[in-house]
């Protein structure tokens, strides 16, 4: 299961071990509820638990980015191995996510 | 890769294996775990083993929520055939759904017919990425086929370096 923390005006997602579609629509629904509710500016995706993940991955992200973007918030990716890195970078998502290594 | 199969010595089917499950997301964890289990003699690599899984989670989640339009019916099916050549993998996935009318515009990247489902349009890209080979035939009503191809167990060649 992927857990949520607010802190301060970052809302941290730790995202499952497994990213598909199944899982995405539950990530996405309860990432915007804290984003409308709790007026959340930017979002930290933490893939450290995370071995697998497919486009759906890049849609949360992107989704996510389209939210919050327009009021100036930025979104991270932390703890992203190699594998997730390059599902990142092949989508060009380097451009909109700040991509923190390790 | 298709010349492998075609010929007559290396294009001879070593093992198979077919499956059908109801079209809804859930069984999408199913089609990567079948996959990597019926691969898992081959010893392909972490990269190899993560490449399949991501490329039959793509097609598989195409079928469920374009090729029957996330309805998630229990009558609706999706086909997984499977053949292995040697170490060569062929994983066919195919619905019965609205299939494809533009398949060259599906698979244009960031292309998607669903952009309120949030869906990122990466689903082919990444199936091309991959895999070594992609075929896609679809027609509209009758549905859509992936055919796609992979040499498996890249390590083969400090076999034949000796």
């Amino acid at each position: 299961m992927e857990d949520f923390k607010l802190i301060d005006n970052y809302l941290m997602i730790r995202l499952p071990d497994e990213i598909d579609h199944h899982k995405s629509v539950n990530i996405s629904a309860k990432a915007d509820r804290y984003i409308l509710s709790k007026k959340v500016g930017n979002v930290v995706f933490d893939f450290e638990r995370t071995t697998f993940m497919d486009s759906s991955g890049i849609g949360i992200i992107l989704g996510r980015y389209k939210k919050i973007s327009c009021f100036g918030g930025k979104v991270y990716a932390i703890n992203a191995d190699n594998r997730i890195r390059r599902i990142l970078l092949m989508s060009g998502l380097q451009n909109i996510v700040e991509i923190v290594n390790p | 890769m298709i010349e492998i199969i075609e010929n007559k010595e290396t294009g001879r089917v070593t093992n198979e294996m077919r499956i059908e499950f109801a079209a809804i997301s859930d069984n999408e964890s199913f089609a990567r775990m079948a996959i990597a289990a019926f691969i898992t003699p081959l010893n392909p690599t972490v990269e190899e083993l993560s490449d399949v899984k991501t490329a039959v989670s793509e097609a598989v989640t195409n079928a469920v929520i374009h090729g029957y339009e996330n309805k998630g019916s229990l009558e609706d099916k999706v086909r997984m055939n499977c053949r292995l050549f040697g170490d060569v993998l062929e994983v066919e996935i195919t619905d019965q759904g609205v299939g494809i009318s533009d398949i060259k515009q599906a698979m244009e990247p960031l292309y998607t017919s669903k952009p309120e489902l949030e869906r990122s349009g990466m689903g082919f890209a990444f199936m091309e990425a991959f895999m070594d080979n992609l075929e896609v035939q679809s027609e509209p009503d009758i549905g859509t086929s992936v055919k796609m191809y992979k040499k498996i167990g890249s390590s083969s060649w400090i076999d034949s370096e000796e």
